[in-house]
């Protein structure tokens, strides 16, 4: 594969170093905070060099406190700054939630307008990589049910760039869940200047005219190979941000195929897939020659490593609803 | 006098063997038997063993990540020397020692950091919790085991184990306040080891010690040699004691050092100076109560390398339970998640599957 000039081949990881590199030149306002972030670069190693490039007043290693991260964070943001804060891992954002949830969501509301919170909390997301127990959940569902955030995931090197520059410089919360499993899966060429993508648009990814299948996060992946396999014509989309949702790339794919499966890590019930599910079905009922289906999580807690393939949805499993939904 | 003093404290700091090997007679008299000390070193042996195997077995693709306890041997294990079998040992993950001492089968460990959360369940008798991944969660539980019991009128306590990261965290600071508060039988114990994975314990407080994180709830504050066994059964001895007559809960602030990376999948030479580490590795726990021993005539050269070979043994056989366990059943994730399984968890682990049409066929016609 050739690169122009302009452009380096970069995992997923790398990029989202790369946004944050980029912009922190652009804006003295971002600064980075959290656990390990700074001399270590943080546990992925996502602001590596940063702190060497920056100082350490802008990439700061704080105390072991995700509340704290997150409540300072909120007050940092009403006050001028631009905060990035990382939480280690989706498992540890529980204490955080209150802040998360009972304030940066409704500071803007609440205020009506005079503080604002534009920060981009940044999570590593999901499982698959053998991780010890709370490092391999899938919470999207719960923030994104959270009226005041937004909540953007994305599934490529390109995509990451792109919407973390694009959330860093939004005007509300954004949580940017990160798929840890694809965090170094593969490499795609990036333009090195900073470039924004549109939050709450989403990307097909293949089109295709028998069935839709949409997905976000490392289940991109996982849905792409059983399309591949898959002998029918899958047109799948790859939904970039969760909140708000891109209605009609979902509705005219669907109003097309006639055929929907969802797919996610997280659990089935009341999990995004569902939200997507009524939204075809109520928005698309006369087009639709099957139910929709949603392959996902089960309904259990996620069990340590040694099982966790037995509950991540997988190309079989994706497949199976494939085929099922087409021979309705 | 316009100005007076409203509180003054003042903390103690503890030592009884220190690092060159000096002892005190007066603090250190009776504390621990001198019959029991050749099985404390035997246990020590092969818990630095499996430490150091475990590292090995991670390495090598046969473990998940795995947190190694060495250098902090002696904190939890002089709480198991302080406590009865019906108290409460709720730890973090570098507790092994202690752990062990009280009862945990070693396989429970190497299970949970195989990924197998049948690790986490503790025989029945043994009054642990398992190992708390969420960092600084668990000091609240011990309140509330601490306040069962109390409620029970048993007389037993619990003693919880945390890092110095962990102070940090809001639910800490609860934990402390609600035992102090309500008069809990608690012992709080703080390792302090120096870093949260690479964070300085200094970014965790700009307090002088982490002892005095306890003054403010009310408690009785106290720091010891980490490293020091007799030095941490002292004030565990004493902590025990308050937390039994009713007195309410103990700080003690450990303060020991890691001697080896956060976790394996940490390199902890990417922010750790080299000088701290061998300044550290001089203040090893482990040698140090060796020396002692032989130099009191408690501890011999052929003892030790009797206890290494059975250690070993020991080890080797603990790996192979672990390994040997047949593999959990494929929706065994599904048993244990409540007392009566709803029809519908019965339907997923049944079909392994979620979507409606692989859960109800007969709708494909
Ligand atoms: C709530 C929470 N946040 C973050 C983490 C990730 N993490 C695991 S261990 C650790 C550092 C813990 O430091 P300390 O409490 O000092 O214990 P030590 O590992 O030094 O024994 C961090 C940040 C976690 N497990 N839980
Ligand atoms: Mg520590």
């Amino acid at each position: 594969m050739t690169t122009a000039a302009n452009e380096t081949e970069m995992t997923l990881v790398q990029a989202v170093t790369d946004a944050l590199a980029c912009e922190m030149r652009l804006d003295d306002r971002v600064i980075i905070l959290g656990e390990d972030v700074g001399l270590n670069g943080g546990v992925f190693r996502a602001t590596e060099g940063l702190q060497a490039e920056f100082g350490a007043d802008r990439v700061v290693d704080s105390p072991l406190a995700e509340s704290g991260i997150i409540g300072s964070s909120i007050g940092l943001a009403m006050n001028g700054m631009r905060p990035v804060p990382e939480l280690q891992f989706e498992g540890f954002m529980g204490p955080a939630y209150d802040q998360l949830c009972s304030h940066a969501a409704r500071f803007r509301t609440r205020t009506r307008g005079r503080f604002t919170v534009p920060m981009t909390v940044r999570v590593p997301h999901g499982g698959g990589i053998h991780a010890p127990e709370l490092h391999s959940d899938a919470p999207e569902a719960i923030y994104a049910h959270q009226p005041g955030l937004k909540v953007v995931m994305p599934a490529t090197p390109y995509d990451a760039k792109g919407l973390l520059i694009a959330s860093i410089r939004d005007p509300d919360p954004v949580i940017f869940f990160e798929p840890k499993r694809i965090y170094r899966a593969f490499r795609e060429a990036v333009p090195n200047e900073a470039y924004t993508l549109p939050i709450g648009k989403a990307r097909v990814v293949t089109e295709g005219t028998d069935l839709t299948v949409v997905a976000w996060g490392a289940m991109v992946v996982e849905a792409a190979k059983a399309a591949e396999q898959s002998k029918a014509s899958i047109e799948l989309i790859d939904l970039r941000t969760i909140s708000p949702l891109d209605e009609d790339t979902i509705l005219a794919s669907v109003e097309k195929t006639g055929r929907c499966v969802v797919c996610q890590e997280a659990p089935l019930t009341l999990g995004l897939a569902s939200e997507i599910s009524s939204l075809v079905t109520e928005r698309c009922f006369l087009h639709l020659e099957a139910p929709v289906q949603r392959v996902a999580g089960f309904d259990t807690i996620m069990p340590y490593y040694k099982l966790e393939m037995e509950y991540l949805p997988g190309p079989d499993r994706i497949n199976a609803a494939i085929d099922e939904t087409l021979r309705y | 006098m316009p100005i007076t003093t409203a509180y003054e404290t003042r903390i103690d700091h503890v030592s009884i063997l220190d690092e060159h090997g000096v002892f005190d007679e007066t603090l250190g008299q009776d504390l621990i038997s001198e019959d029991q000390l050749p099985a404390i070193m035997e246990h020590l042996v092969f818990c630095r063993q499996l430490d150091e195997i475990a590292f090995k077995l991670q390495r090598s693709g046969r473990m998940g990540t795995y947190p190694q306890n060495t250098g902090q041997e002696m904190p939890s294990l002089a709480a198991a020397l302080a406590i009865e079998k019906a108290d409460w040992l709720v730890t973090c993950y570098r507790e092994n020692t202690g752990l062990f001492w009280h009862g945990l089968p070693p396989e429970c460990i190497l299970l949970h950091w195989m990924g197998d959360e049948r690790g986490n369940h503790i025989p029945a008798g043994v009054n642990a919790t398992p190992i708390a991944i969420p960092i600084g969660t668990q000091m609240l539980h011990a309140a509330g085991l601490g306040w069962a019991e109390k409620a029970k009128k048993t007389g037993a306590i619990a003693v919880t184990f945390f890092g110095d990261g962990a102070t940090s965290e809001g639910d800490f600071h609860e934990a402390a306040n609600f035992a102090a508060s309500l008069k809990l039988p608690v012992v709080f114990c703080c390792q302090n080891n120096g870093w949260a994975i690479s964070v300085p314990s200094s970014v965790q407080s700009a307090g002088e010690t982490f002892a005095q994180r306890g003054i403010s709830y009310g408690m009785p504050c106290v720091r010891a040699d980490g490293n020091d066994l007799f030095a941490m059964t002292k004030v565990m001895k004493d902590a025990v004691a308050r937390a039994r007559a009713g007195e309410g809960p103990t700080f003690i602030e450990a303060v020991t050092y890691r001697l080896r990376d956060h976790t394996t999948a940490d390199d902890a030479r990417r922010y750790r100076d080299a000088g701290e580490l061998e300044t550290w590795e001089a203040r090893d726990p482990l040698p140090r109560l060796r020396r002692w021993m032989e130099a009191k005539g408690l501890w011999d050269k052929s003892q030790h390398e009797k206890a290494m070979k059975s250690g070993e043994e020991r080890v080797a056989e603990i790996i192979s339970n672990a390994e040997e366990i047949a593999a959990p059943d494929r929706s065994e994730f599904f048993d244990h998640m409540y007392a009566d399984l709803p029809a519908s968890l019965k339907r997923q682990r049944d079909s392994k599957r979620t979507t409606s049409l692989g859960q109800f066929p007969e709708d494909l016609a």
